[in-house]
């Protein structure tokens, strides 16, 4: 086996509360594809951080071609030949291909740009890649995919010995995958070690060598790709999550309580659709994303208008026009978009967590500070919430820690639906046990939810019924009994529930 | 409290430069039964523009601003004046009240209008308040058309320029104004609501916070204080000057409010800070008389203390330049904290 080009030992990274990294031992050969595995909070980016000079470590060691190295910013690490391209595409569409790939480092003749000469270049280099395009027309003119590749002609001429693929393929179609994966095995072939991130097992699989696996910032395992099933890489992925879990495993049995929620050809910026959630539901929406499970849940809590269709909410019917509206009936939405939509940073855990109360109440009955201290010790303890300081400032909570402050935000009103939208996407793995805990404890006591996720393992595991959602459109409404897994769900979701 | 102490720090070390300068500069008397000394007429003269920042820390605080206070003070200060020069007699004190309640009530109207553009058509705040500040000025104009109107009225004289237990009525309707918007932002759960439609607005509208309504009433209430600013103002010297009165104001109050520690992204907001950075502004024009500096460096003078003032403020400055020689202990923050407790 040929020697390492890059070598990383007892790596570890710790931010305020969270061990990011734990003494991750990693290495990559020269002409290899190497897979980083891991579920979300695995440390997979931050790994990546940690090698482009983004973020400094704080133990451990990196040798690049058995120097030892320490970069201070991701300039030096380019320098140094570790070259990165990120999932969005950094370049300037209303550039030409050409400037895309020399820009900041324009071939010059006495200050002035060497056009031709730059252009010359830049069509060497794509050769080099397998691609003819014409390099004087603006990026823009091309494919996304052809764009990827622009990015990945930048980054290679920059000598590059290490190239870092962070799900490149994310916004790809099929056909552009595979003109990739050419331009990847002939990266290859030049010698240069490719570390490739994807959520998709079956690309890993295609073209990854080798792989490591990370999970909770502490290594699996470095295996070669074809002597590792996909189950075994999904088991090791996973983890002790799959036995922390196994209690909640027994499904549960279908509701015949009153019916809480009854939309009848709702629509909006989905299709009109049609769905029933009793008292006491757990009623998941599965999806690909952009499939319009956020859309559904901004519906009823009246975040978005309605433009066709009916709702009724505990029997009345009513027209959803602002949030305050849908709170007023019992509905409460934790958005999957912690920052933007969750969030108000500045403020500590405490006002964070009874903001909803207190603008139920309006601005002239201010909780009393002593219900609030109560409220907020409750939840703290209830929801495991640490550090457990109500003053602190919620910015520095970590990810799954703000999450339940988000969550005891509304569970303070006491909704009668509690619309959840991938409450456990991006935090740990133990926060993510106690919140799918935590659900189903608030159906056994009557409440309903509404809960999206991803995962679909999730999905089964905690929910009475499922819907389907394609296309934004909903495809089929499925019971959750003995005949459901995970296969038949996302075979629903790629047919598109035609049978 | 901490983050007042430098804010304070400040505010002391200018008035410190002054007692140099001028023998007896804390020296407070009675005489006729009003209390007289440079510390009160820097509270006195001060006055307008502590209301009219506290008024711009609310909609700071929103993450907006608004720049049409200058045009509001003329315009209420207008409006009351010709009001006042219709009247039979200009000393009735119901016919002076009338032209106050009439001229607020404008100054009220246009600040809705503001928050109208900013929250309901959704401009962005410093679009839509340039508007007022451009157009506000002519209106003022209007009203007096052209004119400077001259009035002799005892009643309204008191506002900017009487007396009232010994204490100067501006001081007194600071005091007032002080003590109902920490009332109602720190008692009362305003102050929550605002920082948080000012620290991030779609979480807050999906938390149930009605931000349009908020934002309007924001932008009312801080015309209001404009407006009443433009009452003291123009009482003060009992006429109306459209083109002139509060001219300039917006910048001071931005400042002062910047200075207090309220950050114009947002959020957090402090009314202790605002009341002190606006001390800070007028202590400073008054430092500038009583040091002598030339009229025409005045002003180049008065931007190289607030520069200075900023940099001393923010700690990245701070950290890159006294990280080599502060090693022990900072002195400067008890110190502060003490004053804190004074002001």
């Amino acid at each position: 086996m040929a020697e390492a080009i890059l070598r990383m030992t007892g790596i570890g990274k710790e931010f305020p509360g969270v061990r990011a990294l734990d003494g991750v031992d990693f290495r990559l050969l020269p002409g290899e594809v190497h897979a980083l595995m891991g579920e979300n909070g695995a440390g997979k980016s931050t790994l990546i951080k940690v090698l482009t000079g983004v973020y400094s470590i704080d133990s451990g060691e990196i040798e690049l071609a058995g120097d030892r190295v320490a970069f201070t910013g991701p300039l030096e690490a380019q320098k140094a030949g570790i070259s990165t391209v990120y999932q969005e595409v950094n370049l300037c569409p209303n550039l030409s291909v050409a400037e895309n790939v020399f820009i900041g480092r324009e071939p010059r003749r006495f200050g002035r740009i060497r056009w031709r000469e730059m252009r010359r270049r830049a069509a060497e280099l794509l050769t080099r890649l397998d691609l003819a395009i014409d390099v004087a027309k603006p990026l823009s003119h091309y494919s996304l995919a052809i764009q990827q590749m622009v990015a990945i002609a930048r980054a290679i001429d920059v000598d590059a010995r290490v190239l870092i693929l962070d799900e490149p393929t994310s916004s790809l179609d099929a056909g552009e995958v595979a003109q990739l994966f050419r331009v990847m095995r002939r990266l290859k072939e030049q010698g240069i070690a490719i570390l490739f991130v994807s959520h998709f097992l079956d690309q890993i699989y295609e073209i990854a060598d080798r792989m490591t696996i990370l999970r909770n910032g502490r290594l699996v395992g470095e295996y070669v790709t074809a002597e590792l099933p996909q189950v075994e890489l999904v088991g090791k992925m996973i983890g002790r999550e799959l036995a922390e879990l196994e209690r909640l495993d027994e499904r549960p049995p279908a509701r015949t309580s009153d019916t809480l929620v009854e939309a009848t050809e709702l629509g909006g910026r989905v299709a009109p659709f049609s769905l029933t959630i009793r008292e006491g539901e757990v009623v998941g929406l599965a999806g690909l994303l952009g499939s319009g499970r956020t859309e559904i849940a901004r519906l009823l809590f009246g975040a978005d208008h309605a433009a066709t269709g009916t709702l009724r909410i505990g029997g009345d019917q009513v027209t959803l026009r602002t949030p305050r509206g849908a709170m007023a009936r019992g509905v409460a939405f934790c958005s999957e978009n912690r920052r933007e939509e969750g969030l108000i940073p500045e403020l500590t855990v405490r006002e964070n967590l009874i903001l909803a109360l207190q603008a139920r109440r309006g601005w002239s009955r201010p909780v009393p500070r002593k219900k609030q201290d109560e409220l907020v010790a409750k939840y703290i303890k209830a929801l495991n919430i640490r550090p457990d300081n109500p003053e602190m400032l919620i910015r520095n909570l970590s990810g799954g820690n703000q999450q339940k402050v988000l969550l005891a935000r509304w569970l303070i009103l006491e909704p009668r639906l509690l619309i959840l939208d991938e409450p456990t996407r991006g935090i740990d793995v133990g926060a993510k046990a106690e919140i799918q805990k935590l659900v189903v404890e608030l159906s056994d006591g009557g409440m309903a939810v509404l809960f999206i996720s991803a995962e679909l393992d999730e999905v089964l595991r905690l929910s009475h019924k499922v819907a389907v959602l394609r296309d934004r459109r909903l495809v089929a409404e499925l019971p959750n009994d003995d005949t459901l897994t995970t296969d038949v769900l996302m075979e629903t979701i790629a047919s598109g529930g035609a049978k | 409290m901490k983050r007042l102490a430098w804010p304070a720090g400040i505010l002391v070390a200018l008035l410190l430069v002054n007692l140099i300068f001028t023998d007896h500069f804390f020296q407070i008397e009675i005489k006729d039964g009003h209390l007289y000394g440079s510390l009160i007429d820097i509270f006195r003269f001060g006055a307008p523009l502590i209301l009219v920042a506290l008024g711009m820390t609310l909609v700071i605080a929103t993450k907006g601003i608004d720049l049409s206070v200058g045009s509001v003070v003329a315009i209420a200060g207008a409006m009351a004046c010709l009001q006042i020069s219709t009247l039979p007699s200009q000393d009735s004190i119901g016919g002076v009240l009338g032209a106050i309640g009439i001229a607020l009530g404008l100054a009220v109207a246009l600040g809705v209008g503001n928050g109208f553009l900013v929250a309901i058509v959704g401009i962005q705040p410093i679009i839509a308040t340039l508007i007022l500040m451009v157009a506000g000025r002519g209106l003022a104009q209007l009203i007096t058309d052209g004119q400077i109107i001259t009035i002799n009225s005892d009643p309204y004289k008191l506002i900017g320029g009487g007396y009232w237990l010994t204490l100067p009525f501006g001081i007194i309707i600071v005091a007032v104004v002080l003590a109902l918007i920490a009332f109602v932002t720190r008692r009362l759960a305003l102050g929550l609501l605002i920082e948080s439609v000012g620290g991030n607005a779609e979480a807050s509208r999906l938390s149930g916070i009605r931000s349009h309504g908020l934002l309007i009433v924001v932008y009312a209430f801080c015309a209001l204080c404009a407006g009443i600013a433009g009452l003291m103002i123009s009482s003060n010297v009992s006429s109306a000057d459209g083109n002139n009165a509060g001219l300039w104001i917006e910048l001071d109050a931005i400042l002062a409010v910047v200075i207090g520690g309220t950050s114009l992204a947002g959020g957090r907001f402090s009314l202790g800070g605002t009341v002190l950075g606006a001390l800070i502004i007028q202590t400073l024009t008054t430092t500038i008389y009583s040091l002598g500096v030339p009229p025409e460096t005045t002003l180049l003078f008065k931007a190289l203390v607030v520069t200075i003032v900023c940099l001393l403020q923010s700690p990245a400055f701070r950290a890159k330049v006294f990280r080599s020689r502060r090693k022990p202990a900072p002195p400067t923050v008890p110190a502060g904290e003490k004053v804190t407790v004074r002001t």
